[in-house]
């Protein structure tokens, strides 16, 4: 059941002033995912504290470092907007849904994927540092 | 984020992904919710059972996450022999 807009308008801004654009329906999902030229980067927001709430700053701190940054960052907002995270899940593939949790795709498919197991108890640091290593890894 | 505990009422293991062992043989990977005079209650949990490979069960899941065969389930005490994070 979704919560109370105000609850999360907060936690949806930590991730969108990074300049990490939001999906909230289908069609902005297909129009953000549907052309799969290139990398995208998709972050899986979630309510939940005690993961997302060492996800969002890890987002933060390795979109500061110095790795090469993948061609498009979207969000969605699991247990939110759930038509748009449905769609993008679709374009997951074999990945399992959880939340929070991020994809790195290029060219169509999935070539990094943080699940949520990877983030709990996990500080943002260690967080970022598998971030980081994924744009490395694919987005020279 | 380690040791904080963000859900008041509820203990450390609360919405993290576990490892249950369960004298059946049974493996269990979802999130632990909590522990009832009964046994555990686990959310979007994964089972395997005892005789199958699972050290490519783990590998399978780890690659590729925790399909969510059961949304809630309860492990009975009778069952619960042991758990770890995932």
């Amino acid at each position: 059941m979704p919560y109370p807009e105000l609850m999360i308008a907060p936690m949806r801004q930590e991730v969108t002033r990074l300049g990490v654009q939001e999906l909230k329906t289908v069609a902005e999902v297909d129009a953000a995912l549907g052309d799969a030229e290139g990398t995208a980067f998709v972050f899986v927001n979630s309510m939940c504290g005690c993961a997302a709430g060492g996800a969002r700053p890890a987002l933060a701190k390795a979109l500061a470092g110095s790795a090469p940054k993948p061609g498009k960052m979207v969000t969605v907002f699991a247990g939110q907007d759930l038509e748009a995270t449905a769609r993008v899940r679709s374009y997951f593939g074999a990945y399992q849904p959880s939340s929070p949790s991020a994809a790195l795709m290029k060219n169509g498919e999935v070539v990094a994927f943080i699940h949520r197991h990877e983030i709990e108890g996990r500080s943002p640091d260690q967080i970022a540092s598998a971030i980081t290593a994924a744009f490395e890894a694919h987005c020279a | 984020m380690s040791g904080m505990v963000l859900h008041p009422g509820h203990d450390d293991l609360h919405g993290i992904t576990v490892l249950v062992e369960g004298t059946s043989g049974r493996t269990y990977v979802g999130r632990w919710h909590e522990r009832q005079e009964r046994g555990v209650v686990m959310r979007d949990t994964a089972i395997l059972e005892p005789g199958s490979d699972r050290d490519a069960w783990l590998a399978q899941l780890r690659k590729f996450g925790v399909p969510p065969e059961h949304r809630t389930l309860v492990i009975q005490a009778e069952e619960f022999v042991s758990v770890g994070k995932f």
